[in-house]
Parts: structure tokens; C-alpha cells; sequence
């Protein structure tokens, strides 16, 4: 297994080393060590390759990931797994800000919690949060779905187009045009998907959860406002 | 951007080391805010005596400015001379005369006044400035530093954090906030000196009214969230421990690390990353208005 010790080498070499792989590797599995909290780790993978990362990740970590698996043993900062378009994420400690911020898809599991704006302008995404989320999370989400074990902070799916939402424990306040929704065949068919993708389909029902979404008043042209225009 | 790094020691025996590690911690945010740095540090203290930090553009100045200083109080003064720094010594009595004479020295510049903080800041960056004071030669109980990338002021060395409008106080703050100049006017009118027009020398002059009116610092503090506008971390230092509070919505970063030997804080991890045992340290996310305080026992 091919190890790389950030107490040595530049982010940049580790970097270089996964993209310069090819897709017939037979380094499918990499160790990073000592990553120090150092920033964009593991970013822009695009093979079906797995990065442990040995310890606490900067900012951007499996940043726009494809494919990769990208496991993150102690925290993450600020927009793990940003823009993320397929593959799979997992941190085993707390995520920082804006964990899965725009990302198209692929999962994104914390097992810790994560911090104000997880799932900001999420776009397809699956989130999966075995603690709380900080305020103004989902805000101005588009598709994807957000699961959480624990609370969710003030403001949640601000200005929410679509995307679900859904929370086991408390919410502290929904943000605008966000509003409870009753969680019909097809939304928990995709909750139980996404749980079973994470592997914890047997630690929750998902009787537990209740959806949030988009009351979708916000972004419909409505006819009543046209001399507004 | 700018960084912000501050740590809190719980054991006596970890004191020698304080200067060793918030010097890493500063030059490990440079990136953060490469135009100046400064930081303030809480040694020790004589009883019955003010320290005051003092700076000057030129040596000879600062050597001069404090003779005449020394010769005025008719106290020896035993400058410790740190680069374009000196601290000294004056007998609680004399501190107003003290201050009064360098405030009107224009060779002069009164960077602090504390029983037991010394406040250095220099235009830089933050690794030459940390090396130039000889920070990791300096020993405490806590302190704080802030690199700077500035936004709302000149980068002059009175523009650098930390600010202290207050014996022993002393804040930095990333952000910036929108309602300074209203905010300054108001404090002006109550009393309150300013000596620059940067934004973050209002926070702390609001807090030095708040405690004036008698609140705590987690009062003051949790008023400011009412009153400042804009968007800030701030790290506060007092003489017996620090205080960090993140604006509303949390637009800066802030991340802190807590064992049984210390609470450290730091605008990214990596600033964190070189401390002892920070490996097993309870590492969290200061909450968004929510007022953390740590003081000595």
C-alpha cells in the first residue's frame, strides 16, 4: 500500500502522485500520514481509488471527488468533499463550515458533527450526519438529499429550491420558504437508500426522521406579482 | 483573511515554553495575514508595578524617549529592549504621569499597558516579526497573536492587533465591522481614546466602556454581538485568562483545541497542528454567538 507522510513531503507531490495514476492501477489504496490539518488533500481524485487520510484534514478536502473513496480519521475543515461529483467521503470526526457544498453527488458521510452551512447549494448530493448540523445548513439547496442523526441549527434550507432534508432530532428554526413536510413512499424509499449506502441502515428507522423541503413559493413566478415587472 | 492564534496554559511548569509555541502557531498562519503580526504575552509581574509597552521607528529614539522618561519619574526604568520595543517598569503611582509622557513624546508610541501583558506588533511577516521580538524566547501564562491582511486600514504598525485600550486587555479580531465610525464617535463622546481609524481598535475600546460600566467580560461581550455590525472572531486577552466569541452567522473561521495542559485556538487547524498531544486534544468548533471564556484558577 502506498504511503505518503506529509510530515516530509509538499500537499502538492501527494496530489500530483493520485492524479497521475491511471485508471488499470493497481495502487488502489493509499495512506496519507501526518496530515498536519493541511489544506486540499486528495482533491480532484477521479479514479475508484481509496486515500485514508491518518488524522485532522484543512480545508477542501476530496475537494470535486469522482469515484475515489476519501476517508478522513480525525476532523475536516472548512468544505470537505466541496463539489463532489461521485464517489464516497467519510470522516470519522467533526466536519468544519460548508461540509458537501455544492456537490453533484456521491455521499458524504460525518460520523462526528459538522459545523453552520453543511450542504450549502447542495446539487445532488447525499449527506449523511451521525451528529447535529450547525445554523444556515442546506442553504439554497437544489437536489440531494441531507440525513441527520442529531439537531439541526437555526435557518435551516434557507431559500431552498429542492433537495430533502431530513432531521432526527431538533430544529432550531427553519429558514425561508423551507417548511415540514409530510414524507410520502418515495422520500423514505430514498432515506432508506441513503442510509443503506452509508452502511447504517439498521442503527435508525427512518419512522424517526421527519422531512423538511421546499414549500417552493420563493422561486415560482406567480401571477399575482406580475406588475412587478 | 487575517489569522488568529491564542493560547492558554493550565500548568505553571508549561510557561517557559509559551513563547516557543505561539511563535509556531503565528508563522504558521503568515498565510492568512502576510502584512504585519503582533502579539501580546502575559509574563510575569511586580507588585505595585505598571508595565508599559513602548515603541519607536528608531532605536536611538527609544533609548533617548525613555532616558528622558526614567530622568522625568526619577525611577530607573531597566528598558527590555525588544527590536523597535522597550518594556518598563513604573510604580502604579506614576503611571498616569508615565502615560501622559510618552503619549506626548512624538519620538514615542504607547503599544500597552498591563501588570503582566507586553504588546508587540511590527509591519511583516508574521515569521520575521515573531523572530525579530524574540517571541519563543518569551515565557507566560497566556497569549495571543493575530497576522494581518488588512481590509479597513493602512498597514502601518499601529494598524496591526492586537489592540488594547485597557490595562491588561487586549483584543484581536478577524472580520471587519461596517458600523466603526458611528460606534467611534459614540465611545469618543464617553471617554474613550482612539489613536487609529481602524475598525478593530472600536471593538476593543467598546469593550473596555462595557467593563468600565461595570459588566463582566462575558457581558460585554455578549452585548457587543447587539451593537457591532459586521463580521468578526474575536480572541480577547485580560490578566488572568481569554475570551473568543464568532459572530452570528460565524463568516470567520475558528477552531480550538483543549487537553489538561492547555486550551489553544486558531483561525485554521494547522495552526494548532504542532502542539504537544494535540493529537488526543478535544478539538471543536466554537459555536457562532456563544461567549467562551477561560480563566486561571
Amino acid at each position: 500500500m502506498p504511503e505518503f507522510d506529509l510530515a516530509r513531503s509538499e500537499v502538492r507531490e501527494l496530489n500530483q502522485a493520485l492524479h497521475a495514476l491511471q485508471r488499470e492501477t493497481n495502487e488502489t489504496h493509499w495512506k496519507v500520514r501526518n496530515p498536519g490539518g493541511k489544506h486540499a488533500l486528495a482533491v480532484g481524485l477521479d479514479l475508484p481509488i481509496t486515500v485514508e487520510i491518518d488524522g485532522h484534514a484543512g480545508y477542501y478536502c476530496a475537494g470535486m471527488n469522482k469515484e475515489a473513496t476519501v476517508i478522513v480519521s480525525g476532523n475536516a475543515g472548512v468544505g470537505v468533499a466541496e463539489n463532489m461529483m461521485s464517489g464516497e467521503v467519510r470522516v470519522k470526526g467533526d466536519a468544519s463550515q460548508s461540509a458537501g457544498a455544492t456537490g453533484h453527488g456521491g455521499l458524504l458521510v460525518i460520523e462526528g458533527n459538522a459545523s453552520a452551512r453543511c450542504g450549502i447549494s447542495m446539487k445532488g448530493i447525499d449527506i449523511v450526519v451521525k451528529g447535529s448540523i450547525g445554523p444556515m445548513s442546506a442553504f439554497m439547496a437544489q437536489a440531494g438529499n441531507l440525513v441527520v442523526f442529531g439537531d439541526a441549527g437555526e435557518a435551516l434550507g434557507d431559500s431552498i429550491y429542492e433537495a430533502r432534508l431530513f432531521v432526527r432530532g431538533k430544529v432550531s428554526g427553519l429558514g425561508a420558504d423551507c417548511i415540514e413536510k409530510e414524507m410520502g413512499p418515495e422520500d423514505r424509499e430514498a432515506l432508506e437508500g441513503v442510509l443503506a449506502k452509508a452502511g447504517m441502515d439498521g442503527e435508525v428507522t427512518p419512522d424517526d426522521f421527519r422531512l423538511y423541503g421546499s414549500a417552493r413559493r420563493l422561486y415560482h413566478f406567480n401571477i399575482d406579482n406580475v406588475d412587478a415587472y | 483573511m487575517c489569522g488568529i492564534v491564542g493560547l492558554f496554559l493550565k500548568r505553571p511548569e508549561l510557561e517557559p515554553e509559551l513563547g516557543t509555541h505561539l511563535s509556531r502557531m503565528l508563522a504558521t498562519m503568515s498565510a492568512r495575514g502576510p502584512d504585519s503580526a503582533g502579539f501580546a504575552v502575559y509574563g510575569s509581574g511586580t507588585a505595585g508595578k505598571v508595565k508599559l509597552t513602548v515603541s519607536a521607528a528608531a532605536a536611538a529614539d527609544l533609548e533617548a524617549g525613555l532616558a528622558d522618561l526614567g530622568a522625568h519619574l526619577e525611577e530607573p526604568l531597566a528598558p527590555q529592549y525588544h527590536e523597535t520595543h522597550a518594556v518598563v517598569s513604573v510604580p502604579e503611582g506614576k503611571l498616569a504621569e508615565a502615560r501622559r509622557m510618552v503619549e506626548g513624546d512624538e519620538r514615542l508610541s504607547l503599544v500597552g499597558v498591563g501588570t503582566r501583558m507586553e504588546l508587540y506588533k511590527e509591519v511583516g511577516l508574521p515569521e520575521k516579526v515573531a523572530e525579530r521580538f524574540g517571541l519563543s524566547d518569551m515565557h507566560g501564562t497566556h497569549g495571543v497573536g493575530h497576522t494581518r491582511m488588512a481590509t479597513e486600514s493602512a498597514v502601518t504598525t499601529r494598524g496591526a492587533h492586537p489592540f488594547s485600550t485597557s490595562l491588561d486587555e487586549c483584543l484581536v479580531h478577524n472580520g471587519s465591522l461596517s458600523n466603526h465610525n458611528a460606534l467611534r464617535r459614540m465611545l469618543s463622546r464617553e471617554g474613550i481614546r482612539f489613536s487609529t481609524e481602524n475598525d478593530t481598535e472600536v471593538a476593543a475600546g467598546y469593550l473596555t466602556w462595557r467593563l468600565q460600566q461595570g459588566a463582566s467580560l462575558k457581558e460585554a461581550l455578549e452585548a457587543s454581538l447587539k451593537d457591532l455590525d459586521g463580521f468578526y472572531t474575536f480572541v480577547v486577552g485580560t490578566e488572568n485568562g481569554f475570551a473568543v466569541l464568532r459572530d452570528p452567522i460565524s463568516c470567520k473561521p475558528a477552531v480550538m483545541a483543549e487537553t489538561d495542559d492547555y486550551v489553544a485556538f486558531g483561525s485554521e487547524y494547522r495552526a494548532l497542528a504542532g502542539l504537544p498531544g494535540v493529537d488526543k486534544a478535544r478539538v471543536f468548533e466554537p459555536k457562532p454567538a456563544t461567549v467562551y471564556a477561560w480563566e486561571r484558577q
